[in-house]
């Protein structure tokens, strides 16, 4: 059996190509399972930034064949943006994609999830089941042993994870929102993710902010009243589309004593800026604009992509040994081979001898332990030399030498 | 045996320390060696005590060089209650070098070995020394805490584009976890002082230099609570004034017990 990728990623195919070959989990299992038909295996990962299909067939060229057809059916205009991948090199690639270096944010979450529900909506056989098994758990080697995936990669969970710098669990920390408008959703969507609440929307025009409100929690406010609801919030984030400072530096050192200490994190995503800069100046208060949310992610990218080397050591080793498991089943024929026509000229010569019961069962034991001891060896060898690419020439000695040609 | 369990009970925190500092530079690589190694020198030295504790005529750990021991023990004992955590680890690059270099100190002053009888009697050194031990060890650890504290906010006031690359814990954590440190050190460092105070009236004698310098530091470390309390002080300031007070708890600690063991 052999493996077979064919697919598109955002690597060689833009986004108006990949849309038109993205499936849903269910219509992915159901083209993987026409794929395979009766006897072969298929895998079809279909996400926002790839499609790929895995097979596994005795026939490499017709297996192949079969997948191109069935991706070019999806869209015709696939061809030129298609890679073909057999044996290891399938198998490194799946590996590298869930691991997340394929990614074109090195190391994101969400492809090892995605990786699972393909093989689970997936028609596999032991070859790939084993396959995914292992590249879900070189994916998640990668993620435990290296920081590939520990730092925000957009300003939205930039400002989320600077907020946990200050405040640690955000769960029962208040958010202030100044502006209702669509630049700040992101960011309110990340920082509600990780626990923490809506207070108050501030917004020019009281519309918008009921409806966030509606949808977020909390209470709806004109721009006037910010510095009233100041001292309870411990995030401030602002976008607003006004020309001068929405916030200044008097109203927030108006508001500190009642604050009693408390540390103050604002975030200021607008362009121009809404909180006067000379805010972060105060004590306990922490500002942060776009530029330097933008900062701190060019910096956790260049860090993912450091990680992504140690990351590629691991995945390495893992194909690796994925390849020593897939080299080892070209022997095993031979060897169960072997060890059968052994059992039977033990059983014919224990047959021949005449022994009453207690002898039988000592001699039972004794040949037993000889033919195990004797064929350990060769077992190990055989899968030794699998490894190493010479499998087949060892299982084809062994078949000669010990005359199984037939047992093929 | 005491002296033979010395050296592992210091490997094991120097390859902490190292292993500490490996996970510094390069995050993931060392952490769970560090762990290790803490909690394994801690067990080391803690059956260190166990047989000076068993072999000594007394209060094994009356002498300058005894009580750094007992006190590293403390401090080290301290720092696992949150040190396991990865977000913390960062603490163990300032505890325990600090550790390694006290518990050298302690064995080069005799410290590790079976002492002479204390011409004190058992219960007022295990209430006075213990306590107060355990009040300083606690301060340590609050100014480690501190530390640490004014290193982020530092990064965070400079916004420094790398500060999500090195874990530290989040400033609230830091602040809060170093108030509720001082907050059970204080009534301990309270409790041993009043113990000292007692013997000294039934006993006689007078005000040493350390005594002094406790005394201030009691108040140092009261300040704080009463102003975090009452004033609702936190962060930097806070930071600072924990600080200022361990610099006291050094001077007692490390210059001055020679008069107050002497007397």
């Amino acid at each position: 059996m052999s493996i077979v990728l064919v697919g598109i990623s955002h690597h060689k195919a833009p986004v108006e190509l990949r849309e038109r070959a993205a499936l849903d989990s269910k219509h992915a299992g159901e083209l993987a399972r026409t794929l395979a038909g009766d006897n072969g295996e298929a895998v079809c990962l279909s996400t926002c930034n790839r499609t790929e299909l895995y097979l596994a067939d005795e026939s490499a060229d017709a297996a192949e064949e079969k997948a191109e057809a069935a991706l070019l059916a999806l869209e015709s205009d696939l061809g030129p943006a298609l890679y073909r991948l057999r044996g290891d090199a399938a198998a490194l690639h799946l590996f590298r994609v869930a691991a997340g270096l394929d990614s074109m944010i090195p190391g994101e979450g969400e492809i090892l999830g995605q990786v699972r529900a393909a093989h689970d909506g997936g028609a596999t056989g032991p070859l790939l089941d084993r396959l995914f098994r292992q590249a879900m758990q070189a994916g998640r080697k990668a993620r435990t042993q290296t920081a590939i995936g520990e730092s925000p990669a957009s300003v939205s969970s930039a400002a989320a994870a600077l907020a946990e710098q200050v405040f640690g669990d955000l769960r029962d920390r208040s958010i202030l929102v100044i502006g209702a408008g669509k630049t700040g959703e992101l960011a309110i969507r990340n920082l509600v993710s990780r626990g923490a609440s809506i207070a108050f929307v501030a917004n020019r025009t009281g519309e918008r902010a009921e409806e966030l409100t509606e949808r977020f929690g909390g209470e709806a406010l004109p721009l006037a009243r910010i510095e009233d609801e100041l001292a309870r919030a411990d995030v401030v984030l602002s976008s607003t589309s006004a020309p001068g400072w929405v916030l200044t530096r008097e109203q927030v050192e108006r508001t500190l004593p009642a604050r009693k200490g408390r540390p103050l994190f604002l975030i200021d995503l607008a362009v121009p800026r809404d909180l006067e800069p000379t805010i972060h100046e105060l004590d306990g208060c922490y500002l942060y604009d776009i530029d330097d949310l933008e900062a701190v992610v060019a910096e956790s990218l260049a860090g993912r992509r450091r990680e992504a080397e140690r990351a590629e050591t691991i995945v390495a080793e893992e194909a690796d040994r994925f390849r020593a498991w897939q080299a080892s089943l070209e022997v095993v024929p031979a060897i169960t081979s072997l060890r059968a026509r052994a059992e039977q000229i033990r059983d014919a010569e224990l047959r021949r001898a005449k022994l009453n019961d207690a002898e039988r069962r000592a001699a039972e034991s004794v040949t037993a332990a000889v033919l195990n001891k004797l064929l350990h060896l060769p077992t190990i060898r055989m899968k030794q030399a699998a490894a190493a690419a010479d499998g087949v020439i060892y299982a084809d000695a062994v078949r000669h030498l010990f005359g199984l040609e037939d047992e093929r | 045996m005491a002296e033979l369990l010395f050296w592992p009970a210091l490997l094991a925190y120097s390859e902490a320390a190292v292993a500490y500092l490996n996970d510094a530079r390069h995050p993931g690589t060392g952490g769970r060696l560090a762990t290790w190694g803490v909690r394994i020198g801690w067990l080391v030295q803690t059956a260190l005590l166990g047989v000076q504790a068993a072999r000594a005529d007394g209060f094994p750990w009356s002498t300058w060089a005894g009580s750094l021991n007992l006190f590293v023990w403390l401090v080290v004992g301290a720092y696992l209650i949150w040190g396991c955590q990865p977000r913390y680890r960062l603490l163990g690059l300032a505890v325990l070098p600090l550790a390694v270099a006290l518990f050298l100190l302690a064995r080069i002053g005799g410290g590790t070995g079976v002492g002479d009888r204390s011409h004190y009697p058992n219960v007022f050194l295990v209430l006075h020394v213990g306590l107060v031990l355990a009040a300083f060890a606690g301060f340590t650890l609050a100014a480690a805490l501190s530390a640490l504290y004014l290193w982020q906010e530092r990064r965070l006031k400079r916004r420094e584009s790398s500060i999500l690359r090195l874990h530290a814990p989040a400033l609230a954590r830091l602040d809060a976890v170093a108030a509720r440190t001082i907050a059970f050190a204080l009534p301990a460092l309270t409790l041993g002082i009043a113990v000292g105070v007692v013997r000294l009236r039934e006993h006689g004698g007078g005000l040493d230099a350390l005594m002094a310098v406790t005394i201030v530091t009691w108040t140092v470390y009261g300040a704080y609570l009463a102003l975090r309390h009452l004033a609702g002080w936190r962060g930097r300031r806070s930071a600072y004034l924990v600080l200022a007070g361990f610099v006291l708890v050094a001077v007692v600690r490390l210059a001055l017990p020679v008069t107050h063991f002497a007397t």
